[in-house]
């Protein structure tokens, strides 16, 4: 079980991580300033296995890697939006880190609710409910079952 | 069946007569552009990560140092020298301090009828000169690099069809945030905007490249134009021939084809905190401001800032606004003092900067405070963008933001 953090539809990557960190040397420098605009607490309340569930376009804006790294290495399992824009979504795939489209899990639930999220069978369980997850194209779940793009390269050479 | 413009150029990486939208293809990068954004961290994962490190074409990547520069802090110093090195060590051909990433590879890199992945969202930018430029993060960046290749998911394509001329004191800007505003932030989301038609000849190559820069705030994966005499002029101008000409086949198939009369476009405004809240100018008169900007990738060429200069020549920056002038590159910067256009600016009370992406950044120059409104050519005006989480963004034309520096509020050139 993880705790949900949720957020609204249009959340764009500079309210994930803002430009001022980014040339910070590491991710890790990074990651205690996501979502700062936003909700300051969030990284020091979000604990490993949590989850951001948002509405529409999650991820919008600047190609900045950083945005999915720095939740990724804050421990969020994954991120279930109503849709994603691409390039996050591209980007979340190329690190490893699971983004599942729910048109309905955002309406479901609110702020710090509870959920379980099952990726091989697709299942989110939610408030006693079930939601099933919109499955990835089949070159992505490739990319995200060896873990990331870097090490579906180390493989292949 | 026919082909898109996008259709074509895909193809013609992948190596293959024909794709459709939805399949996914194998593609040869013609150029990789990276700058200091996120470099450090895809040369990280190069020295950390990879188990094989090496680069397929050196000859294909373009490093550009232009978001934080002249650096900030030590951190951003350490950052862009990991990178300088890196390139140095590599041979990779490296600009720092000569402009926004897209302004150099307009001037410098792009040719017609290429597929260039740009670890920057505004890498859509390159389809003023008929090329497939699209925003990746820095792991794409590196797969890229090392194997010289990628995969695509083809993109449906919006066609816009342009007939008519913009009116005299409306800018190519306010066109693309007329669009943006009709179908929204992801109304373009994994799709190419395409334009075409009659009006698209009346549009320079900086208006084309503000359109097709700002494109990416739709959520699309690129935009296109295709290449007539204005943009092979262009070319020429800057010591390049064309790879391939592609245009839409007669029978493509778009999933939507919108019409736009360019003559009923009127100055808009984007509201904060997103770059689909668009209004008439005319419903933001009277707002104060605190700063104005006027540069970046989307208004920094010399047409935008000949397009301020008419509007402030003779006339004072109000008090207590500070109004940032940020040629787009050296090459326009040194244009605009040859014009005698900086002087303009510089009288008036403007602080002219090195050419950066400066204040549409948010963290190098110029940036806003708590409480605070800017008005802006940037590309967006998302909460905290330009400084602050609790300030405020306008997005506008040029002379709408010179405008605006004048007269201490928002406002249009017509009024001051």
């Amino acid at each position: 079980m993880g705790k949900i953090f949720r957020f609204d539809k249009d959340v764009d990557t500079d309210q994930i991580i803002a430009s001022q960190y980014l040339l910070f040397p590491t991710i890790d420098e990074m990651k205690t300033h996501t979502f700062e605009s936003l909700n300051s607490e969030f990284a020091a309340q979000v604990q490993p296995g949590d989850f951001v569930v948002a509405d529409e376009n999650f991820g919008c804006g600047s190609s900045r890697e950083q945005a999915p790294s720095v939740l990724k290495a804050l421990g969020v399992k994954a991120v279930i939006a109503k849709s994603f824009a691409r390039i996050f979504y591209r980007n979340s795939i190329n690190i490893g880190m699971p983004v599942i489209v729910s048109k309905e899990l955002y309406d479901a639930v609110a702020d710090g609710d509870s959920m379980e999220l099952d990726l091989e069978r697709g299942v989110i369980t939610a408030n006693g409910r079930e939601f099933s997850c919109t499955k990835l194209p089949a070159q992505m779940q490739a990319i995200l079952d060896q873990g990331g793009l870097i090490a579906s390269l180390n493989k292949e050479d | 069946m026919g082909m898109t413009m996008a259709e074509k150029i895909i193809a013609r990486a992948a190596g293959v007569e024909s794709t459709k939208a939805g399949d996914i293809e194998t593609v040869t990068l013609d150029k990789l552009m990276s700058n200091d954004g996120t470099t450090h961290l895809t040369i990280d994962m190069y020295n950390n990560k990879l188990k094989n490190p090496k680069i397929a074409d050196v000859s294909k990547l373009v490093w550009i140092v232009d978001h934080n520069i002249p650096a900030d802090s030590p951190k951003t110093a350490a950052s862009q020298k990991k990178m300088r090195d890196f390139a140095k060590e590599h041979g990779i051909t490296f600009y720092e301090g000569e402009g926004v990433c897209h302004q150099i590879m307009m001037e410098n890199h792009v040719c017609p009828g290429e597929l260039i992945f740009g670890a920057d969202s505004h890498t859509c930018a390159y389809g003023a000169l008929g090329a497939f430029g699209t925003g990746v993060g820095c792991t794409d960046y590196l797969y890229a690099m090392v194997t010289g290749t990628s995969w695509l998911l083809v993109p449906e394509t919006i066609r816009f069809n342009l007939t008519g001329k913009l009116p005299e004191g409306v800018y190519a800007r306010d066109l693309i945030l007329t669009i943006i505003g009709k179908i929204s932030a992801n109304g373009a989301n994994y799709k190419a905007m395409e334009f075409a038609g009659e009006g698209l000849h009346t549009l320079s190559m900086a208006d084309r490249i503000s359109v097709c820069n700002l494109c990416v705030e739709a959520g699309a994966k690129t935009a296109l134009m295709e290449v007539d005499d204005i943009a092979l002029d262009y070319l020429k101008e800057h010591g390049r021939e064309p790879k391939a000409c592609f245009k839409s086949d007669d029978d493509a198939v778009f999933s939507q084809v919108i019409d736009i009369d360019l003559s009923t476009i009127q100055p808009i405004v984007a509201k904060p905190h997103f770059v689909d809240n668009v209004v008439p100018a005319s419903e933001c008169y009277g707002v104060h401001i605190d700063e104005a900007f006027l540069g970046s990738c989307n208004n920094g060429r010399i047409e935008d800032l000949r397009a301020g200069a008419a509007v402030i020549k003779g006339k004072k920056v109000a008090p207590k606004v500070r109004f940032l002038v940020v040629p787009a590159s050296r090459a326009v910067y040194k244009q605009a003092m040859q014009e005698g256009l900086l002087d303009i600016f510089m009288e008036a009370g403007a602080i002219v900067m090195n050419p950066n992406c400066s204040v549409c950044w948010g963290a190098c120059q110029g940036v806003i405070g708590e409480g605070e409104t800017l008005i802006s050519t940037g590309t967006r005006n998302f909460k905290g963008r330009a400084g602050h989480k609790d300030s405020f963004v306008y997005l506008a034309s040029a002379a709408t933001v010179t405008a605006s520096a004048i007269a201490g509020e928002i406002t249009t050139a017509d009024r001051v």
